[in-house]
């Protein structure tokens, strides 16, 4: 985690979880770590917290939604931040609380992005939505997020 | 293990004619090799479950040995299948002997097999190369078998068959590789010249496909230690190798790139690329293309990636080159290529568009080639008639469409299409030209629908749109009848010959709507709308005899005569309503609206053909579906019944 701090002017999550309409992971991406289910936990446990600042939206002020979601909670060692598409398919990043470099505008193009590669997953016919996701290009922007571990 | 059968159907065959009582108390020693080799063949060219060998598999077998027929049907006698009228172990395998005896150079009597012999040579076996390809071999295996008009399923593998042949063969010159180039697409079963000129392709392939696919050759006779074949191969290496210098071109283009698109691959995909989508500027939609690589039978996940690889832009459709990438790709991969991560560069779509334009021309010649063989090889070319079925189909289509909105550019309508560049003129021009040729090609085509079920398939996914059908009731018959009448009376007309006058005229319904459509129809017309009128009512002939004498004079007054005619007219058109339909066609192009409705029947019935062809294969496959649910379900039970019978 050090080192990746040593790089860290890029945007560097730790985790990167793609949840369907449905509250099902369609992807989950995380920095191999000896504890790596901690993330599927906190990702989990976002997902609520997501649909409450969905829900909280309202529903007049639904065509003015934000995609981005913002910093969803924090603990001690990191921040989960989410984003969610019209589809209500979910985009949610950990990243390292330790990772300061981060900002706000980094996070949401970090999110643009994934949101950019995840509409060219769409466009594959061979990719039935709802289906977990395999797709090669899609794990490269992944990847290109993710911290690197040394 | 072989005297064994041999004795059983020898004791069958014992009361038979005294010619064959040899056979029948012949017991053969075949020593290991041959047995393995023999029974090889015999469950090649016999599945299991059956008794005695397909009699056209053997046939095929027997040929690729490159007996004469003589010598075959001698074999044939002489072992005992032509008494028995099947080929049992037995006599498979004294035809064997005999077949190794004769290609020795012995004399085929069963006296001769009782000596020590090499193994039966055979041409074009594929057995190993079978092998590796996984999955498929077991298709290979069943093709063998299966009679060509069958499944869609193995129709279209027949045709990935086809595109297996191509990375293997290449074109060339266009002179040598014509007669060629279509027997790649043959099935294998089909005859053993089909293996020579498949050697001989080879000969000018890239190194890489030599020591990929002349190894899976060699593998072939390797394993039936073959004395000849072996040789064979090397020497087409050799020849491949001195071919390569011949051409070095073309060896710089192929020379270790399986990402390379060769011609003839290009020209394949380009058709295929019509038979969805006939317009080549435009793109194939997502679903369309997913129904068509999904029958190429590869798993899902990689045709996901080939999809991504492929679709540069991420626009959800193929264009050409798009499209010529994937499919290659598809083939790269049934060939037993890894996919790669990232496109290659050869496959861009910026390359292969700067490349096409080149190879395009040299399409049009296999397009030419592609006439003539419809109406020639027609057992040996099923893929290609339906390529070339396919393809004409759309382009007639295109052509009649153009045709019909614009008269006077019927012919040249196809190469007006929309923007097509140059290349694909030359095609679409190529394509109109021969469409005479195609007219006669097609209804041989036709005969063979049953192969073109994937052609029907791919049109009823998305089928050209059909051309406009000639307004309202165009009772063909009378049509045609009636053009041949107007262009007789045109002339006599205008020599002044005067019919009968109608002996009453039929009441005048709704003369306004009729003014209306005889105005229309008119117009167009310059010439011949009375003498028209007059063979539209044979029954009831006008008194507007008169006008003909003044056609001259008739196109300045045109719009009295309309006037005056109308009355006259209108009866008449109401009657034969659909005949005025015809005029529009009439004043420039006499042939080509013959030539349209020879077209538009063909055109209707090969839908019908493909309509009940479609219906034929959802049936069939849904049959295929529930038996293989049985299948699972017998092989769960199998299972299950299994570790109690081992105890």
């Amino acid at each position: 985690m050090g080192g990746g701090d040593g790089g860290g002017g890029d945007k560097m999550a730790v985790c990167i979880a793609v949840i369907a309409k449905e509250n099902y992971p369609l992807y989950i991406r995380s920095v191999p770590t000896e504890n790596e289910l901690k993330f599927h936990y906190t990702v989990h446990t976002s997902l609520d917290v997501v649909d409450e600042k969905i829900s909280a939206m309202g529903k007049a002020l639904v065509d003015q939604r934000e995609l981005y979601l913002g910093l969803l909670y924090p603990t001690e060692d990191y921040k989960v931040y989410g984003y969610v598409t019209n589809s209500k398919v979910k985009f949610v990043m950990v990243v390292d609380s330790s990772n300061t470099a981060l900002r706000d505008n980094e996070i949401r193009s970090m999110f643009r992005k994934l949101h950019n590669s995840y509409t060219d997953i769409m466009c594959n016919p061979f990719y039935n939505p709802g289906d977990r996701i395999h797709s090669r290009a899609f794990d490269n922007t992944v990847n290109s997020m993710m911290m690197q571990v040394c | 293990m072989e005297q064994g059968p041999a004795a059983g159907s020898a004791a069958a065959a014992a009361a038979a004619a005294a010619a064959a009582a040899g056979t029948g108390g012949l017991l053969l020693p075949l020593s290991e090799t041959e047995q393995q080799r023999y029974s090889e063949l015999f469950s090649r060219c016999c599945p299991p479950p059956e008794a005695a060998a397909g009699g056209s598999s053997v046939g095929e077998l027997f040929r690729a040995s490159q007996l004469p027929p003589d010598t075959l049907h001698q074999i044939t006698e002489v072992c005992g299948a032509k008494r028995v009228g099947y080929f049992g172990p037995a006599q498979f395998y004294i035809a064997l002997k005999l077949i190794a005896a004769a290609q020795s150079g012995f004399p085929v009597r069963i006296e001769s097999i009782k000596n020590e012999l090499p193994l039966p040579r055979f041409m074009a076996l594929k057995n190993d190369s079978e092998v590796r390809y996984g999955t498929p071999a077991e298709l290979h295996g069943a093709k063998f078998q299966v009679p060509h008009a069958t499944l869609e399923k193995n129709s279209y593998k027949r045709t990935d068959e086809g595109d297996k042949q191509e990375p293997k063969s290449p074109p060339m010159s266009p002179i040598c590789s014509p007669p060629a180039s279509p027997s790649t697409y043959q099935r294998i079963p089909l005859s053993y010249g089909y293996g020579k000129s498949r050697s001989g392709l080879e000969q000018q392939h890239g190194a890489p496909y030599e020591v990929r696919h002349s190894t899976h050759q060699q593998d072939g006779p390797s394993s039936g230690n073959y004395g000849a074949k072996p040789a064979l191969g090397s020497s087409t290496l050799n020849r491949s190798l001195s071919a390569e210098r011949e051409q070095p071109e073309s060896s710089a283009h192929y020379s270790d790139d399986p990402w390379r698109i060769t011609e003839e691959q290009r020209d394949y995909y380009i058709n295929q690329f019509r038979s969805l989508q006939p317009d080549l500027n435009s793109f194939i939609s997502g679903s369309v293309a997913k129904n068509f690589f999904t029958k190429s039978k590869l798993p899902i996940p990689e045709l996901s990636h080939i999809w991504e690889l492929s679709d540069v832009d991420c626009d959800g459709a193929l264009t050409l080159p798009e499209f010529c990438a994937a499919f290659h790709l598809v083939v790269a991969r049934k060939n037993g290529y890894q996919l790669p991560e990232k496109l290659p560069e050869t496959l861009l779509p910026e390359y292969l568009q700067a490349a096409s334009l080149k190879p395009i021309r040299d399409c049009t010649l296999f397009d030419s080639y592609s006439e003539p063989l419809p109406g020639g090889q027609q057992t040996r070319d099923f893929a290609r008639t339906e390529k070339a079925s396919a393809e004409e189909v759309p382009d007639n289509t295109a052509l009649l469409q153009d045709a019909k909105k614009e008269d006077k550019q019927a012919l040249k309508g196809s190469t007006a299409l929309k923007t097509i560049p140059k290349e694909f003129q030359h095609l679409t021009v190529k394509t109109a030209a021969q469409e005479s040729n195609a007219l006669k090609a097609r209804p041989r085509s036709r005969s063979y629908s049953s192969t073109s079920i994937e052609d029907a398939m791919k049109k009823g996914e998305e089928p050209p749109t059909p051309p406009p059908r000639p307004q309202k009731s165009h009772s063909r018959a009378s049509s045609l009848d009636l053009n041949k009448i107007f262009q007789q009376n045109t002339q006599a007309a205008r020599s002044g010959w005067l019919p009968p006058p109608p002996p009453a005229l039929p009441p005048r319904p709704s003369v306004s709507q009729t003014e209306q459509v005889s105005e229309v129809e008119l117009l167009p017309q310059m010439n011949r709308p009375p003498s028209q009128a007059e063979e539209n009512s044979s029954a009831k002939k006008e008194v507007v005899l008169t006008q003909p004498p003044s056609k001259p004079a008739r196109r300045k007054l045109r719009t009295e005569t309309q006037g005056l005619e109308t009355p006259e007219l209108s009866p008449t058109i109401h009657v034969t309503s659909s005949l005025p339909a015809v005029k529009p066609h009439l004043p420039v192009q006499k042939q080509s609206s013959k030539q349209k409705r020879a077209i538009q029947t063909a055109i209707r019935k090969n839908k019908e053909a493909n309509a009940v062809l479609a219906r034929l294969n959802s049936e069939l496959q849904q049959q295929l579906k529930e038996v293989h649910k049985e299948r699972i379900a017998l092989e769960t039970q199998l299972e299950q019944l299994r570790p109690v019978t081992v105890l």
